[in-house]
């Protein structure tokens, strides 16, 4: 399965690069993952939020580091349950608009003998999912966080049909991203 | 707090719910001191915009009084008096930098939703169904406004509410109205719709150096309140085959230079148009309405702008492109970049080039707002514009 996505983000390529090169702040929006560690300068732990309240985790590598340009990650290990790859290019957008950045994912199908958890954690629309990851990402680069509102309080990525009523709730719920 | 709800199609109700708080660092709280009812917010409670939830609070135009603010907003203070633009916007995406506000790229927590229905998302919205981002709207007691360290209009001087309140939206979206028509001396502008946004986009084309405004509506007092303003009228209903032959015949064969949309997506008209509309729209085959901006684009003289600020949601049917193509015209159209606007129309208003309170008919408490959307709708008691004091 290979998923990609393209976004433009109104801030310099270094400034993109450096903030994706440090795998713990994916977390912040990527929100299928719970927490990324440094384990290495080019290994990295990963821990997801599988259904059913689980949780699974691997580890990964960087497979390939060009500075303002590419990073290339794998996860590493036998575990054909949760092997994936992705990449992430960073290019100059014409006319002064920042930084273009386009993902590429590639994991196991669902339905195949291997890879089934990790097609879990992207849905069943994984465009719209990494679209989400990346809306999330331009948002947090550019104003500094995840933008909320009542009938969506954890921002972008709760599809409209199962927002709350735009109305403030009581508890007034503040997930920590 | 008291708030006025979207319950159903054609229910709203003020109702106890929660107070706001804080929920990003960029936001304030804003005790509510005057909030008014849009034209647009009877599209929602006709049930034509989507995605409304029962619950959702209302409101896109208000203004108050700072109460609380996040610790990214260094630019307000507890106390300050603001207008709180409707299209919400962050002010750091490019779209912003070049003041396109209301297509801000970070203010709509919806914008998969809306890409996939327009394309690309536009910016957030108060109080304006789940597709604009699920905000809460601003006809209640208090509201929670995200990026108020950018959108807010801070007012320093004695003016009333009443003065600066419209800068919220209908000021704007009426002034860039007859902005976007690139109106030049000695031009006639017509206006479909003598609504509140009508009204004001009428006043802003003579601001902006027409010599002729031309006003189309059907309702008698809307006309009047069209004319006290300098405004030549055409009631539809009581011409034959629509405006078309009215406008031409008194602009010499050559059709306005500029026509202005100032209706949206549930026009009416007397002719058989209007059913064929009507009809797809209640059998979903059509989303919206477009009777007055097919007549606007049959009317504009050749070379001429169609201006449309009335609201569109979605699809439409029948739209004459052969018109537009043949005889070179130009559509221009947007949510209002209410922020690009508020303070060069602050200016305005201080120099006393107009006053848009002139505009106002009916002035209730928070509490009766439901009153108000039935008058409002049903053109009760000359009802032009609603404001409510929360």
């Amino acid at each position: 399965m290979h998923v990609t996505k393209t976004i433009t983000i109104n801030r310099p390529i270094d400034e993109v690069y450096t903030f994706w090169r440090d795998f713990e702040n994916l977390p912040r929006f990527m929100y299928h993952l719970e927490i990324v560690e440094t384990t290495g300068s080019n290994r990295s732990h990963w821990v997801a939020k599988a259904p059913a309240g689980k949780s699974v985790e691997w580890d990964a590598e960087v497979t390939e580091d060009r500075p303002g340009e590419l990073i290339a990650w794998r996860s590493v290990g036998n575990d054909d349950d949760v092997r994936n790859s992705g990449s992430v290019r960073f290019m100059k957008a014409p006319g002064d608009r920042g930084t273009e950045v386009r993902v590429d994912l590639d994991y196991d199908p669902p339905g195949g003998k291997a890879g089934s958890i990790v097609a879990k954690l992207f849905g069943e629309e994984p465009t719209i999912q990494i679209g989400d990851d990346l809306h999330r990402l331009k948002q947090v680069m550019e104003t500094g966080e995840v933008l909320r509102s009542h009938g969506a309080p954890e921002g972008i990525g709760r599809s409209v049909l199962r927002q709350h009523a735009s109305q403030p709730s009581e508890s007034e719920a503040r997930p920590q991203l | 707090m008291k708030a006025t709800c979207w319950m159903d199609k054609q229910s709203v109700e003020v109702i106890d719910v929660p107070d706001p708080e804080i929920l990003n660092e960029r936001d304030a709280i804003v005790r509510i001191t005057s909030t008014a009812i849009c034209g647009s917010d009877l599209h929602l409670y006709n049930g034509f915009i989507p995605t409304m939830k029962k619950g959702d609070v209302l409101g896109h135009e208000f203004m108050g009084e700072i109460m609380d603010v996040g610790r990214g907003v260094k630019n307000l203070r507890v106390g300050d008096r603001v207008v709180v633009p409707f299209t919400i916007a962050c002010g750091n995406c490019w779209a912003c930098k070049q003041g396109s506000t209301s297509l801000c790229e970070n203010s709509n927590p919806s914008a998969t939703a809306a890409e996939k229905l327009w394309g690309h998302a536009a910016s957030g919205a108060f109080g304006y169904s789940h597709l604009t981002g699920g905000f809460a709207g601003g006809q209640a007691e208090f509201a929670r406004v995200p990026f108020a360290d950018f959108g807010p209009l801070k007012i320093e001087n004695g003016f009333t509410d009443e003065q600066v309140l419209f800068l919220s939206d209908i000021f704007p979206t009426g002034y860039m109205g007859a902005d976007l028509c690139d109106i030049k001396p000695g031009q006639v502008i017509a206006v479909w719709g003598c609504g509140p946004v009508g009204l004001l986009a009428m006043k802003s084309a003579f601001l902006l150096g027409a010599e002729r405004v031309i006003g189309i509506d059907r309702f008698e007092y809307r006309l009047q309140m069209a004319r006290d303003i300098g405004v030549e009228t055409i009631n539809y209903e009581e011409v034959e085959d629509g405006p078309l032959e009215t406008l031409n015949q008194m602009t010499g064969g050559r059709g306005p230079d500029a026509c202005i949309d100032a209706v949206g997506l549930e026009a009416h008209s007397p002719g058989l148009q209007y059913a064929y509309d009507r009809t797809k729209q209640a059998l979903k085959l059509e989303s919206d309405r477009p009777i007055a901006l097919r007549e606007a684009i049959m009317a504009c003289r050749n070379g001429g702008i169609v201006s449309v600020l009335g609201v569109y949601g979605g699809m439409i049917d029948k739209f004459p492109m052969g018109v537009v193509m043949n005889r070179g015209l130009t559509i221009r159209s947007a949510q209002t970049p209410v922020h690009r606007y508020m303070r060069p129309l602050l200016d305005l208003i201080e120099n006393g080039k107009i006053d848009p309170s002139f505009v106002i008919t009916h002035r209730m408490p928070l509490a009766d707002a439901a009153k108000g959307y039935k008058i409002f709708l049903e053109k009760e008691d000359n009802c032009e514009k609603v404001v409510l004091k929360a």
